[in-house]
């Protein structure tokens, strides 16, 4: 198993993100480290999915984000595995698991063939992260659940120096929310990478994660899930109810 | 390409016989499979509304085309073709959320002066053949630039579907995955504005986006992957266009609307397939 550390951490010095007149970020200063588990959460509307946008270059923004090896050195390139938030296109598009792996996996354009060799590498990549079976059914057919595991397969193909969950909540069920953190949490452990989900379910996110940041259109809290969710700020967010019993 | 002329003029059909139809046939082909491929893209970006926009740009293309004198009027027409397409991209990444309610206004602004150009250039007569085409108009240059079209349009595909489809599918993991996603939209787009402004004079402006759109929609509901997606939008649009050509050769009505309504007839076909083996 690899077990190297290819970047140090992601810094973001004071970012912010402005769309038309509207400043939907502000002031984001904080660091992602390699082997850490990273939870961002937060009110609707309060920048979560935006954040995780400007981190991915996938959205234009103001201040400054490093990507640091392990001497410190800035790098341009690493390695990104995105799970997003769900898949924006109609979903009654004949796009089958296997086509999308494929499209990101080889340069053969898949409307004309796929290599065999990949397609089974690719089989064996969904069996490994519960997939199996699952390569020839329909995107627009998977429930929640196996959506979720195909993408985060999708995301750790190539494993990635960075992992970027957006909500993995949604349209999963209590118990397999549950097993997918034990899985984030043992990747973490197993590659070293640096991992920052947004998530709305508060009792996991304070078992399996090291830092939290509150956001609120600028970072309201950052710290542990305990200093964080001790904070006024959390409070005013989430109401009085939640807290301290979560810890 | 004399070589095809002289294969069509032997074939049994009345219809092959003319250099005009011989024209006509060459042009048909050739443009439904760039639009049956170009079709499942664009159906996958709900970009459908946006064509339609694009076809109804071509007004102006032409009254400008008209106006200045251009030689080639279909210079005028992909180079205003290609300046919409990448406005209404902007207007569309832009995000707002009522970008239907912005590509109309561009739309329906662009058709009103291309009409109003147009009717003060032209009798009624000559601008309506732009609105229902006239398959008839195809000429031998014309021919030569969808040959050109078509190897481009292949090229680009063969080189680029992978990240266009990536982008369909979510636009932040091809980021993610270091895929210059507007670059590629834009890319997509001219590819279409060019493709639609070739075959505007003889689909019409009414009827081109079906063109784009029906095949693809037809295709998608019965194909089981990427692969039969792709092949059915092309055996689709390839078979309603030379079908439509026939039909209307021999019932002598406008060849576009007769290509659109058996698109039409496939769709309704495979969506009623789709229907009961779904059950």
């Amino acid at each position: 198993m690899k077990n190297e550390c290819g970047l140090r951490c992601v810094r973001l010095d004071n970012v912010g993100v402005i769309k038309g007149s509207k400043q939907l970020i502000q002031d984001v200063s904080l660091e992602l480290r390699c082997g850490k588990i990273t939870a961002i959460i937060g009110a609707n509307g309060a920048g979560k999915t935006t954040l995780l946008r400007a981190v991915l270059g996938d959205i234009k923004y103001t201040g400054e984000i490093d990507f640091t090896d392990h001497n410190s050195n800035t790098v341009s390139g690493i390695k990104i595995g995105y799970v997003p938030q769900k898949l924006n296109f109609d979903l009654s598009s004949p796009i089958t698991v296997i086509d999308l792996f494929c499209s990101l996996k080889s340069k053969s354009p898949v409307f004309i063939f796929k290599k065999k060799q990949n397609v089974q590498v690719i089989k064996e990549k969904l069996a490994a992260n519960g997939c199996s079976g699952l390569e020839n059914r329909r995107l627009g057919e998977l429930s929640g659940g196996e959506l979720q595991r195909v993408m985060l397969a999708l995301a750790l193909n190539p494993i990635p120096d960075l992992l970027i969950l957006d909500e993995p909540v949604s349209g999963v069920d209590a118990k397999g929310l549950g097993t997918f953190y034990k899985t984030v949490s043992e990747l973490r452990k197993r590659y070293h990478m640096a991992i920052v989900l947004v998530s709305h379910d508060l009792p996991l996110v304070a078992k399996y994660a090291d830092s939290v940041v509150l956001m609120g259109g600028k970072p309201l809290a950052i710290g542990t899930p305990a200093e964080v969710y001790n904070t006024e700020a959390f409070r005013q967010t989430f109401g009085s109810s939640f807290g301290g019993e979560l810890l | 390409m004399s070589a095809v002329y002289d294969w069509l003029s032997m074939l049994p059909f009345g219809f092959t016989q003319t250099a005009f139809m011989q024209r006509a046939f060459i042009a048909v082909v050739l443009s439904s499979i760039m639009f049956g491929m170009i079709g499942t893209l664009a159906v996958d970006n709900n970009m459908a509304f946006f064509s339609d926009a694009l076809g109804h740009s071509a007004a102006t293309g032409i009254a400008i085309g008209i106006i200045l004198g251009v030689k080639n009027e279909l210079i005028a027409l992909i180079a205003f073709g290609i300046l919409m397409a990448l406005l209404i991209n902007r207007v569309r990444s832009g995000g707002a959320a009522s970008t239907d309610t912005i590509i109309s206004v561009f739309s329906s602004t662009a058709l009103a002066v291309g009409l109003l150009l147009l009717s003060k250039t032209r009798s009624s007569a000559q601008y309506s053949a732009y609105l229902i085409g006239d398959i008839l108009s195809v000429s031998e240059s014309e021919i030569m630039l969808l040959v050109f079209a078509l190897i481009v349009v292949v090229a680009i595909w063969c080189i680029c579907y992978n990240k266009f489809l990536l982008i369909a599918i979510n636009k932040s993991l091809a980021a993610s995955r270091g895929i210059k996603v507007v670059l590629f939209e834009n890319v997509f787009s001219c590819l279409i504005a060019v493709v639609v402004m070739l075959s505007i004079k003889w689909v019409g402006i009414l009827l081109i986006n079906s063109m784009l759109i029906l095949p693809a929609a037809a295709a998608r509901n019965v194909a089981r992957g990427v692969r039969s997606y792709n092949l059915l939008s092309i055996i689709f649009a390839t078979f309603s266009g030379i079908a439509g050509l026939i039909f209307s050769w021999y019932l002598g009505t406008a060849a576009g609307a007769m290509i659109v309504m058996i698109s039409a007839v496939i769709f309704f076909s495979t969506f009623t397939i789709r229907a009961v083996t779904h059950k």
